[in-house]
């Protein structure tokens, strides 16, 4: 949604049904985002039990498109584009030649040669400009994120909610799949997809009608338990997934293999930014390696903390944060990959003291099937 | 809903006064800008605490705050039951979730604080910005 004149962060296009039910507003990327609505533990309690509306209008799309729009896909994401089927999605990273992320991203195979790839707020510039500088091969480019408002229904009660406004036989839509769909009388996106942990949809639609969409999604879940989730409870639900966030997990100093996603590095699909700096890495080792971990004092850890291993200085919380569902203190940590072991303990400094915690096997929670 | 008996600090602490002892907690405006408040670290009794220096932390979810102490003195008690029960910061944060007791080294301190006037005054300024 294009934001009004004048300085100050965006605002998506549900800006102000978000201040009219009082939600706590803060800056996100560049966003002036609702970060809580009722409180983050009753909204992340929601989303594991029931189901949540979020408004994650503020992420960004970009298309690209024509007969080179494959080949360029190759060379510049991590993932393998030709294993796409038309309405298939790929959690995938736009790469740095040094082996670590521009970005992490989603690639949709919307047709033949036709992909839309939704990218964090904060990074849609930054990678717009990165791809269009390594575009050699003059596939069709475009940054369409104004014209995408973007809800997310996540929850164990979101296809039985999204069933209610919606004609398209949802189980027919597997996880990772999509199709263009009718949702409350509105054409758009509709995908399996989400950052939760949670079975859930992302629905991606023209501005104008976000205030209908929202509401009618409301509406059809009030008897459901669904509620209005800020990016606070996104967050900590994401923490408990295990899933990397830009900019703590991933940034430009870490390789897709040290943040644990080797399983998004197809080395065998061909030539692509960055292969050939992880495969020197896969040959000569890992500098850090990401690892899960839970606090066994109390204590919470939190980003920047520093963590202590065999008595040295030796790594660095990247997200830290109480697991509402869990209900314990979790975090992820960069360690020498010599210490990356479950089970084994490291220390994590909060305010100048030595608290212990214990490595544990990601994710921390996954969804009962 | 500021208590009158109270004084307040722009840090959004709170000091009941009676006699020679202090009784501090955070404010209610306080509470609702951290959010769901989990965890609390708080001296012992016997520790030091100095005016306008941070005494404790309280953690929400998303947020570690310091709390800093409205006057100088010696922690004469600390509210144990915050400990296991941090949620209290939330639900009663004028009354049960108090912070600690403080013997006070300088009552006349305690005139420089605000009123609960001037402190809303104050929040409602901060809010319109």
């Amino acid at each position: 949604m294009p934001t009004p004149a004048g300085v100050g962060p965006k605002r998506t296009a549900l800006h102000a049904v978000h201040k009219a039910v009082g939600a706590r507003m803060t800056e996100f990327g560049g966003w002036d985002m609702p970060i809580e609505y009722a409180g983050i533990t009753q909204e992340h309690l929601a989303v594991r039990t029931s189901a949540g509306l979020f408004d994650v209008s503020h992420m960004g799309e970009i298309t690209v498109r024509g007969p080179e729009a494959l080949p360029f896909l190759q060379s510049i994401t991590s993932n393998d584009v030709s294993r796409l089927s038309i309405h298939q999605a790929q959690y995938s990273a736009l790469m740095y030649p040094e082996g670590s992320a521009v970005d992490d991203c989603v690639v949709h195979r919307m047709g033949e040669d036709d992909y839309f790839i939704c990218v964090n707020a904060a990074n849609t510039d930054k990678d717009f400009d990165w791809l269009t500088k390594h575009n050699s091969l003059g596939a069709e480019l475009k940054n369409v994120s104004s014209q995408y408002s973007q809800l997310a229904l996540q929850g164990p009660r979101a296809a039985a909610i999204l069933s209610k406004v919606t004609g398209v036989d949802l189980a027919a839509i597997r996880t990772y799949w999509f199709r263009p769909a009718d949702c409350c009388g509105v054409n758009g996106i509709l995908a399996r997809t989400g950052y939760t942990g949670e079975d859930g949809f992302e629905f991606y639609f023209s501005p104008e009608h976000s205030e209908h969409v929202w509401n009618a999604l409301l509406e059809a879940g009030k008897d459901g338990g669904l509620q209005p989730v800020g990016l606070g409870a996104r967050n900590t639900l994401r923490l408990e997934a295990g899933y990397a966030l830009y900019g703590h997990e991933l940034d430009e100093n870490t390789t897709l293999l040290e943040a644990n996603l080797g399983w998004i590095c197809k080395l065998d699909k061909g030539e692509f930014l960055g292969r050939a700096a992880l495969l020197k890495q896969r040959e000569e080792g890992l500098r850090k390696k990401l690892v899960g971990f839970e606090m066994a004092e109390p204590g919470i850890a939190r980003d920047g903390y520093p963590v202590w291993v065999d008595g040295e200085k030796a790594g660095y919380v990247t997200s830290g944060s109480p697991a509402p569902f869990l209900k314990k203190n979790i975090g992820l940590a960069y360690v020498p990959p010599a210490a990356a072991q479950p089970g084994h303990e490291i220390m994590i400094e909060i305010r100048q003291r030595k608290v212990r915690a214990r490595q544990v096997i990601l994710p921390f929670y996954r969804r009962p099937k | 809903m500021y208590p009158e008996e109270f004084q307040y600090t722009k840090d959004h602490e709170w000091i009941r006064v009676d006699g020679e002892t202090g009784t501090i907690g955070i404010t209610d405006h306080a509470q609702k800008e951290l959010g769901d408040i989990v965890y609390v670290e708080l001296p012992k009794s016997g520790d030091a605490v100095t005016a306008a220096e941070t005494f404790g932390t309280v953690e929400s979810v998303k947020a570690v705050s310091e709390i800093y102490s409205p006057v100088t003195g010696e922690v004469t008690a600390v509210n144990g039951k915050l400990q296991d029960h941090p949620e209290l910061l939330n639900t009663d944060p004028h009354a049960a979730a108090w912070l600690i007791r403080v013997k006070l080294s300088d009552p006349g301190e305690v005139q420089k604080l605000m009123s609960a006037e001037e402190y809303e005054a104050y929040i409602q300024e901060a809010e319109s910005h």
